[in-house]
C-alpha cells in the first residue's frame, strides 16, 4: 500500500469535511455561530498544509501553517474585542 | 509503521466528520461549541501525530511539533473566547423549556 494514496485520501477528506463546515459560517444565526464555523474550518485548513507538506515533500508548508494557526488566533481575539467594544457602544 | 500513519489519519478524519455533523446538526451556540472545540482538538492532533510518525526523526518532524503544541495551547483558548462573548452578550443556553 501506498503512502502517497493515503495522504491523498486524507487529503480529498478534510477538504470536503472544510467545505461542509463552511455551511454553518454561511448560515449561521448568531455571530457566535460564524465564529466557531470559521474556527473549525481554520483547523482543518492547518491539516491539509501539514498534510500537503508531507506529500509534496515541501518543508516550506509547515512554515505557512505556523503562520496560518498564529493569525488565525489572533484575528478570532480581534473579531471577539471589536464585537464587545461595538456592543458597549450602543 | 504505515498502518500507524493510516490508522491515526483515519481517526483525525473521523473526527472531523463527527465535528461538523455536530456543528451543522446541534441546536445551539453552546452545544456547537463544544462539538467544534472538542472534535477540531482531536482531529488535528491525531493527524499531526500521524505525519510525526511518517517522517521519523527529521527536521520536519520537530515543526510538526511546533504546530502540534501551539494549536494545543490556542485551540481551547479561542473556543474560551467564543463562548465568553457569547455568554456576555446574552444568549441563554438551550434548554428544556426556555423562560421568557
Amino acid at each position: 500500500m501506498d503512502i502517497a494514496i493515503i495522504l491523498d485520501t486524507a487529503i480529498y477528506c478534510l477538504l470536503g469535511v472544510a467545505v461542509l463546515s463552511l455551511i454553518r459560517v454561511v448560515i449561521g444565526p448568531e455571530p457566535e455561530d460564524r465564529m466557531i464555523g470559521l474556527n473549525l474550518t481554520a483547523s482543518q485548513v492547518l491539516a491539509i498544509l501539514v498534510l500537503a507538506a508531507l506529500r509534496l515533500d515541501q518543508a516550506i508548508f509547515l512554515d505557512v501553517a505556523l503562520v496560518y494557526a498564529i493569525l488565525g488566533f489572533i484575528g478570532m481575539l480581534a473579531i471577539a474585542r471589536s464585537m464587545r467594544s461595538a456592543e458597549g457602544s450602543s | 509503521m504505515i498502518w500507524a500513519v493510516a490508522a491515526f489519519l483515519l481517526l483525525g478524519v473521523f473526527f472531523g466528520i463527527t465535528g461538523t455533523i455536530g456543528v451543522l446538526r446541534f441546536p445551539d451556540v453552546f452545544t456547537r461549541l463544544h462539538a467544534a472545540a472538542k472534535c477540531s482538538t482531536t482531529s488535528i492532533f491525531s493527524i499531526l501525530l500521524a505525519c510525526m510518525l511518517f517522517k521519523g526523526w527529521d527536521p520536519m518532524s520537530w515543526r510538526i511539533m511546533v504546530i502540534a503544541l501551539f494549536f494545543l495551547i490556542t485551540s481551547p483558548v479561542s473556543a474560551h473566547i467564543i463562548g465568553r462573548s457569547a455568554w456576555m452578550r446574552g444568549l441563554m443556553p438551550w434548554g428544556r423549556k426556555q423562560q421568557t
